[in-house]
């Protein structure tokens, strides 16, 4: 299916999505160190839409500043899964 | 016209499942063991006169009216207070008997204000006594009529819904032992002895100034009309006051309270309870009962209307104009954008029918899945909480299983508000002895209420939910509380040895906690151990649980309390969320999230999508879609701009106001399903007139899984149920949908949905409901879930750290403000504001403890500034203990209070779930209306006129 390739850059939206990204890292960094940022990744892919995903990933690109490590390693890991 | 008749046996049903066998007027006759002679004879179709008895109460014994014979026993005992025995002989029938009941009905007629026993006048046309003395072949009346009565203070019209009339009462006790032992409001005494006996609201107050909380069950328990509804009243000017009935829903709270709806013609005489309807068993609240007048209210929207921006006024125009307005503009749309720049919510008040129709509207028609629902904003983080450890997203009990518990957490809930009936079940448990801990900022009605009180109540902080849980866990896993042998048997073993290790860590002791909660940890410890050693344990939780930033972190922390204590898969205990509307449940579980389709399966999961691109004959998109707050964000981005709302106002009920309006405003088509122009409203290009819940067959599903049938009553008065306007939509935008009845869409919920594998609008007209999973293991629906193993196999333990949010208090705004309801209004209030509830609130009020208030100026009743850093509004103050110094609390039933404003975009980590539960803000003296009440006021204004059809224009 076509999709629309509109990506926001927002920096609210961006604020937000950092925001979220690092509040799921919390939860399972808590659950197991070794784990956690591909099972942040996973439940990105599983709840974010692909704009929201995009997004993050271009923000990223961007510097990705304010990303938490964990976060960032799971934000790097989606790029093939855009 | 058919009716639903009911059968009063007299005396409630025995428990015991030891039979006895009797004979009674020769006939044969076997009952449970302390059944009473009067019930066992009704079941066997004798019918025993009565007038003090009923089956919704215990028996009473007081006015001697079914009095029997036995072989061999002196006198004549009261069938209703003599229980059945082996073996013996009753006579109902024999002269004597009839001879003594003839004389008691003569005191009652004589002391009754009729003025014969004639039926000719209007008044005595329906006298419910006539009934009673004709069936005890009562023909004259000795003493004449107009002997000395009982004192009579005159007809008390006070409540909005129902009067009582002294001169009609026989002071039998009915409405007293329904107010104690089905309501449990205790607010009915009767006062004086003997010949002076009376009864009376409160301390001799009018009802509406009493305890009183106009549940109406005294009203259904009135043998006399001495009570009786004002809606009766008016029908008896008539013929009859119905001409039919039929068994339906109610469309307010996710209890479910089935009811009889009592018609004529296309008008509501009464709704009554029914006594068949497994959530409530024959009890309401206020609204079910009677706050159905919205249906009828003024302001009802009844035509389509469609404008071109949002400053002009609405013009009425055929439903075809409509459609094809929506469906023109959406594909407008999505060519301009992109397919992915539009989506829908669908609605907790709709059907599940409805529901699933617009989740395939926006899935298969637009090609999206950008669909989402109201719970998001409420219940989200039990899904995902549950989903997690159990494996399912749903409470593991039926309501009568409070009936089975010894100890109850409640957590977050105030269901004496919010869930009345479920509260009055909850509150008869605890008179017969069940403990209750109660968990909750503020000191909530069942915290102390006549004959109950709570064991423990701890008042924490709002926002330290997850603090407080693991330190109970804390207690549980370092006092050797753990029921080892359950965790071990039924949940994964070294998940949960993480789990203790976690919990035992210092950190999370009580003592530690007492600090973030502001709980002293000697009662964390009392209630821990209570919990764990009280015998059958449950949880029930609120809105006060999920809606937090650890929403599904807290979701969590109460599944493994339940886990560790071995607390689930029996009646009597379990998980119990208590959702909020009607059909919360039922929007969750038919995909309304734009992750998973219906039955809560992930719609990347190939197997199950092409399950349904088979049925539906389009391919569907396998990644997620937008969730409400994030379809606001990519509004204000410029890359979502339309959306079909059904029956939701997300700019009353979603937090952040301001922005959820500039998301709105964002977009070039919204269009809004409805009763009324409610606020989202004041934002949309297109309205369709919805239709309510009297006037549309489809289920709703309850907070215990229950789906229940919706039937129409009535036609739509705005022409269409609302599955048929989405169909409408679907057609005009070139995906087909062709049904001639939500049976059908039943149909294919069921051939899709496994947990609906056995659901069918046949089974239910046959059975009255059934729980889900309802399906070829369980046909008739499973009322406990995890009974001997859990969905996803083993119990998952999982690590609940508490975070704590970052909406903290600070010098600019040192409170912290929590949101609420209250009975008689319901949410965003769009029905109850347009019935007679409003006598009960007619307006918000920010709670305030008597310190913060004193510090601050402020007086009882005076206005106050409330501001956060999202925003301010203004409303008036209650000064009261009931609130934690530090602590202020509000409902948001009006939207001129604008409680949204001041709540923030914080929301849960796993979901979104909006934080209204939290919210740093300070509290000042004001005097009047904030600039953004005022400017939202004149929007409102403009965004109501209505220029009618065929007007020039
Ligand atoms: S309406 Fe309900 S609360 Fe009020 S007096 Fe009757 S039974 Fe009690
Ligand atoms: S609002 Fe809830 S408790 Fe009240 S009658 Fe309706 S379903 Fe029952
Ligand atoms: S019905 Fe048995 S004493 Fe009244």
């Amino acid at each position: 299916m076509s999709s629309s390739n509109l990506i926001s850059h927002s920096t609210t939206t961006d604020n937000k999505l950092v925001y979220m990204a690092n509040q799921i890292g919390t939860f399972f960094k808590s659950q197991d160190m070794d784990t956690a940022s591909a099972r942040i990744a996973e439940h990105i892919v599983k709840f974010w839409d692909p704009r929201m995903r995009r997004a993050i990933v271009a923000y990223l690109d961007a510097g990705g500043a304010g990303l938490d490590p964990a976060a960032r390693q799971a934000v790097e890991s989606l790029r093939p899964r855009l | 016209m058919s009716f639903v008749h009911e059968i009063d046996y007299g005396t409630p049903k025995s428990k015991s499942e030891k039979t006895v066998t009797l004979t009674v007027d020769g006939k044969q006759v076997t009952a449970p063991e302390g059944t009473s002679i009067m019930r066992a004879a009704m079941e066997a179709g004798i019918e025993i006169p009565k007038l003090c008895a009923t089956d919704m109460l215990e028996a009473f014994g007081s006015c001697r009216l079914c009095l029997v014979e036995i072989e061999g026993r002196n006198g004549t005992p009261a069938s209703c207070t003599t229980p059945v025995a082996p073996g013996i002989v009753v006579h109902t029938k024999t002269e004597r008997i009839e001879l003594i009941r003839k004389g008691v009905m003569e005191l009652y007629a004589s002391d009754y204000s009729l003025a014969s026993l004639d039926r000719s006048t209007k008044e005595s046309k329906y006298a419910a006594l006539l009934d009673i003395a004709e069936a005890v072949g009562l023909k004259e009346v000795r003493y004449g009529f107009d002997g000395a009565r009982h004192p009579n203070a005159g007809i008390d019209a006070s409540n909005p819904y129902f009067v009582y009339d002294p001169a009609k009462c026989i002071v039998c006790s009915r409405c007293v032992r329904a107010c104690e032992e089905v309501q449990g409001t205790f607010a009915l005494t009767i006062s004086g002895r003997g010949f002076d006996s009376i009864v009376s609201a409160g301390m001799n107050e009018p009802f509406l100034e009493s305890e009183c909380v106009s549940c109406g069950a005294c009203v259904q328990a009135c043998p006399t009309g001495s009570l009786i509804e004002k809606s009766v009243l008016a029908a008896q000017t008539t013929e009859k006051p119905a001409d039919r009935s039929l068994v339906t829903t109610c469309a307010y709270c996710g209890v479910g309270c089935s009811f009889k709806a009592e018609m004529r013609g296309d008008e509501v005489v009464r709704m009554v309870p029914y006594k068949d309807g497994k959530a409530n068993r024959g009890h309401s609240c206020v609204k079910g009962r009677f706050a159905w007048g919205y249906a009828n209210h003024k302001e009802r929207i009844l035509k389509p209307m469609v404008r071109e921006t949002i400053s002009e006024p609405w013009r009425e125009v055929s439903w075809e104009e409509a459609i094809t307005r929506v469906a023109s503009e959406f594909k407008r749309i999505q060519k301009t954008y992109g397919r992915e720049s539009i989506g829908g919510i669908t609605s907790s008040r709709c059907t599940d029918e409805e529901t699933f129709l617009v989740q395939k509207l926006v899935r298969a028609g637009f090609g999206v899945n950008n669909v989402d629902t109201c719970a998001r904003v409420c219940h989200s983080p039990t899904g995902y909480g549950l989903a997690n450890t159990f494996g399912t997203s749903a409470g593991t009990q039926d309501f009568d299983s409070v009936e089975h518990a010894d100890v109850v957490i409640l957590i977050g809930a105030n269901p004496t508000d919010a869930h009345p009936v479920f509260a009055s079940r909850l509150k008869r448990r605890l008179r017969q002895g069940a403990k209750l801990i109660v968990i909750d900022p503020r000191a909530i009605d069942l915290v102390r209420t006549p004959h109950v009180e709570a064991a423990y109540h701890l008042p924490l902080l709002p926002g330290t939910n997850v603090a407080m849980l693991t330190a109970l866990a804390h207690v549980i896993v370092t006092e050797g509380l753990v029921n080892e042998q359950f965790v071990r048997e039924r949940c994964e073993w070294d998940a949960f040895k993480h789990w203790a290790e976690f919990a035992a860590d210092r950190k999370n002791s009580p003592e530690a906690v007492a600090k973030i909660t502001g709980v002293p940890a000697e009662h964390i410890r009392q209630a821990a151990r209570l919990y764990a050693t009280g015998g059958n344990g449950a949880i029930y939780y609120g809105l006060g649980v999920t809606e937090h930033s650890q929403g599904s972190t807290a979701v969590i922390a109460i599944a493994n309390l339940a886990m560790a204590t071995g607390n689930i898969g029996r009646p009597g205990v379990g998980v119990n969320p208590l959702r909020g509307q009607n059909n919360v449940q039922g929007s969750c579980d038919m995909g309304s999230f734009p992750h998973e389709l219906s039955g809560y399966r992930h719609i990347s999961t190939d197997s199950v999508r092409h399950m349904f691109e088979i049925d539906w004959g389009v391919e569907l998109d396998k990644e997620p879609g937008l969730r409400i707050p994030n379809m606001l964000d990519a509004a204000v981005d410029g890359t979502f701009k339309g959306i079909y709302i059904q029956g939701e106002d997300i700019l009353q009920s979603d937090p952040d106001t301001k922005h959820v309006a500039a998301g709105l405003a964002a977009m070039e088509c919204v269009v809004v399903q409805d009763l009324f122009l409610n606020e989202t409203a004041n934002y949309a290009h297109v309205f369709l007139p919805g239709s309510t819940f009297l006037e549309k067959n489809g289920t709703f599903i309850n907070a215990e899984r229950r789906i229940q049938l919706v039937r129409k009553v009535m036609e739509p008065k705005n022409g269409y149920e609302d599955w048929q306007i989405t169909c409408m939509i679907s057609n005009a935008m070139g995906y087909p949908m062709h049904y001639s009845h939500p049976s059908e869409i039943m149909d294919e919920i069921a051939r899709l949905t496994p947990t609906f594998a056995g659901v069918s609008f046949k089974l239910l007209e046959e059975v009255g409901s059934v729980q889900w999973p309802c399906n070829e293991r369980a046909p008739l629906g499973t009322p406990v879930m995890h009974i001997g193993q859990f969905v996803r196999g083993k119990g998952r333990f999982l690590i609940t750290e508490y975070v704590a949010t970052d909406e903290r208090t600070g010098p600019r705004f040192p409170l912290l403000l929590t949101t609420g309801r209250i009975l008689s209004q319901y949410n965003v209030g769009a029905q109850t504001r347009r019935t007679q509830n409003t006598i009960w609130h007619e307006e918000d009020r920010l709670e305030i403890h008597p310190h913060d208030a004193e510090e601050r100026g402020v007086r009882d009743g005076d206005w106050v500034k409330l501001a956060s850093r999202s925003g301010e509004t203004t409303l008036r103050a209650r000064i009261t203990e009931r609130v934690a110094p530090g602590v202020v609390y509000t409902t948001f039933h009006h939207p001129n209070t604008q409680a949204n404003v001041v709540t923030t975009d914080f929301s849960d980590w796993a979901t979104n779930c909006p934080e209204y539960k939290v919210t740093a803000v300070q509290v000042s003296p004001s005097n009047g209306p904030s600039q953004w009440q005022e400017e939202y006021e004149s929007l409102t204004r403009r965004s109501r006129r209505i220029v009618p059809a065929g007007a020039a224009e």
